[in-house]
């Protein structure tokens, strides 16, 4: 009945990413007017629109061009990516040839590292510079975070927004900002927030999870959403504790004072970049010395079965519970950056869909993977920038979500395991995907998941 | 060693076992024989610490133990091979190994090699995943595993399950071996031939109750266990 020509797995490669592009491209766009109805539709592919600023042209070409890009990138992986791997010969050797591999590794991570300590200078641009900490790095001590909990120990956590909000919330607290007195009775540098917000939200970590971690799926889920949603709520109605919807406007500079060192950030936007920079590398190698431990090993035995990790010895309550309060410290850390970088906050910025936000960019990364979650945030977080700062034309901010979705969606086809899968998530996915034998998708899922 | 003595476990509504009562003597074997139903996994469930008596007891080397989590039996050196494997599927055989002494401090590479000498195929395919093993290997790895916490006791929930005869008798063969190294061992089996052959005692479940118990050679000519679970006609066998 269908063509054969059509039943070939690149085509049906191609079909599937117009489509999906096809159905993005009619859904975002500009919005209809009480005097043309149809022009929210019509506009959606006739708009002229500049491509990246290169020429102008109607809306469907710059899809189309998209669409084109996209299965290119995925052509080349069904293609090349098992030689490239196979290259670097991670595919199923055992931990001890990784080992073999570790100075490549940490070679590469301080490149990384001298390039990130020099982006500011090289983008150079204000916008850009403040979206460097806003928009980027921030997300990315977010998004490893929640991979702690999510991708190392399997619990979905779907109000991680709450820990962050934590951070934030005690940092106006502990610089006065908030109309509850301080503590000890008078305002502290708001660098000093970070100890009280990283103790902050460690206990609230294990108070979340002693609970309910004996909960399994989707009921974990569900409680950890309402915890998200209790503490917004809180932060709004608690009006004499947290200045309720208004928030407040007052959170100062963090300044460093120790002895005679003293650093105050200021408004720049670069200092506040390289706090963050620093807290995120902290947080990296920690959680990659973690991941490496005995925790780390526990954790991925919960995840593969929890029953046979109970029988082993291993405490499954105990193990859960670090990995919310570990994951919980660096979305504190965050809070108090964010608070003190932006000076005011308010309850209406915690809600659950930024929560949904930071658990996409861990799906989209790779799930357990510390460089796949990296380099999904780094990446989603820099096209929001972009979209924001220069919209193409008839481009409305929540197009925004139908793009993140419909990448997700093509990743979830193409490649499940995330950008740059974990060793151990990549085989899990293998094993489903053969565990369900006999489905003709096979092919069109390449052999690269 | 480990005496029972009329534990009593209900889920919610529905009682598994109404009070049975055995023990496990240093240095044996001992079965639990029964059909379906019986109750031979929740004993073995509640011998383990996964699932709490509402009433009576359990002790362990004198110690009360009706109430210590599952995960801390490790500790007093019980080790439970749990129903179906439950091997890691994502690990290697060796990791899988290694989770097994995850209450140990200090090497453990002496004992991954006594493992190896147990079960020479482990080692050859120490580097693949347990996924990827057949069912007697994924069981030899299951007990592998449990051996490496290096236990007094060790419980096993049904080893032959849906094994080839041939690898049954190997699996048998090296209970028998982890007994003779000084392990003592509480088997759950539908087997009954093969379990009753191996072991020293048993004891006959069914609807959650011990409802015979004996020397193995006793059981084994007793003509109800020969017409219930050897499969013998009731006529022929009296």
């Amino acid at each position: 009945m269908i063509p054969t020509f059509l039943q070939r797995a690149p085509i049906r490669r191609l079909l599937i990413v117009l489509g999906i592009v096809a159905v993005v491209e009619l859904i975002t766009g500009p919005p209809g007017s009480n005097q043309y109805p149809t022009s929210g539709f019509t506009g959606s592919y006739a708009e002229a629109a500049s491509f990246f600023g290169l020429f102008r042209t109607q809306r469907w070409v710059e899809f189309v061009a998209l669409a084109l890009v996209a299965w290119g990138i995925v052509e080349f992986w069904t293609r090349f990516g098992a030689t490239i791997r196979s290259r670097g010969s991670v595919a199923l050797a055992g931990p001890r040839q990784v080992s073999e591999k570790r100075p490549v590794r940490v070679g590469f991570a301080l490149a990384l590292l001298v390039l990130g300590i020099l982006l500011p200078h090289i983008v150079n641009n204000a916008f850009w510079q403040s979206a460097l900490v806003t928009y980027v790095a921030i997300y990315v001590l977010l998004a490893i975070g929640l991979n702690v909990v999510v991708g190392f120990a399997g619990l979905l956590d779907l109000g991680y927004v709450a820990f962050y909000a934590i951070g934030a919330y005690t940092t106006a607290w502990v610089t006065g900002a908030l109309p509850t007195p301080p503590p000890f009775g008078h305002p502290l540098d708001a660098f000093w927030a970070i100890p009280f917000a990283v103790v902050f939200v460690v206990i609230a970590g294990v108070l979340l999870g002693a609970p309910t971690l004996r909960l399994r799926g989707d009921y974990l889920a569900i409680v950890t959403l309402g915890f998200g949603e209790i503490i917004t709520i809180f932060a709004n109605n608690l009006y004499g504790i947290t200045g309720g919807s208004t928030g407040t406007k007052q959170i100062p500079h963090p300044v460093f004072h120790v002895g005679p060192i003293k650093y105050t950030w200021g408004l720049a936007p670069v200092p506040y970049y390289y706090l963050a920079l620093g807290s995120v590398v902290l947080f990296l190698v920690v959680f990659s010395l973690l991941q490496r431990s005995r925790v780390g090993r526990a954790w991925t035995a919960i995840r593969e079965d929890e029953v046979a990790a109970e029988s082993l010895g291993i405490n499954p309550l105990k193990f859960k519970v670090m990995a919310f309060a570990v994951g919980a410290a660096s979305a504190g850390f965050a809070g108090v950056i964010t608070a003190s970088a932006d000076n005011f906050l308010f309850p209406s910025s915690f809600t659950l869909v930024f929560s949904i936000n930071i658990l996409v960019l861990v799906i989209l990364g790779g799930m357990g993977s510390i460089s796949g979650v990296v380099v999904g945030a780094i990446i989603i977080q820099v096209i929001q920038a972009y979209l924001n700062h220069t919209p193409p034309a008839g481009y409305q901010q929540p197009d925004l979500y139908i793009y993140v979705g419909a990448l997700l969606i093509t990743m979830m086809i193409f490649r499940p395991a995330g950008l740059i899968p974990s060793r151990q998530r990549r085989r899990e996915i293998t094993l489903y995907e053969t565990s369900h034998e006999g489905h003709p998708d096979e092919v069109l899922l390449g052999d690269d998941v | 060693m480990l005496e029972v003595s009329d534990a009593v476990v209900r889920y919610g509504a529905i009682t598994a076992l109404h009070g049975i009562t055995f023990e496990v003597n240093e240095g044996e074997i001992v079965t639990l024989l029964g059909a379906n139903g019986a109750g031979k996994s929740t004993t073995l469930r509640m011998v383990s610490g996964l699932q709490s008596p509402v009433s009576g007891s359990i002790t362990f080397q004198g110690r009360d133990i009706s109430h210590t989590r599952a995960h801390d039996f490790a500790k007093l050196g019980v080790s439970h091979v749990p129903e179906g494997r439950r091997i890691f599927p994502q690990m290697s055989v060796e990791e899988n190994l290694e989770m097994g002494a995850f209450r140990r401090r200090g090497s453990t590479s002496g004992d991954l090699e006594k493992i190896y000498e147990t079960f020479p195929i482990l080692k050859e395919r120490r580097k693949q995943l347990g996924s990827n093993l057949s069912g007697g290997e994924q069981q030899m790895l299951a007990i592998g595993r449990a051996l490496m916490s290096q236990p007094t006791l060790l419980l096993l929930d049904e080893p032959s399950m849906g094994l080839a005869p041939m690898i049954v008798d190997t699996i048998f063969r090296i209970i028998g071996e982890i007994r003779a190294s000084g392990t003592t061992v509480l088997l759950v089996e539908q087997n009954a031939a093969h379990a009753l052959r191996l072991a020293d005692r048993g004891y006959v479940l069914e609807n959650g109750r011990v409802v015979l118990s004996g020397p193995s050679s006793e059981l084994l000519v007793d003509p109800r266990v020969r017409a219930v679970y050897l499969g013998e006609d009731v006529e022929a066998a009296s």
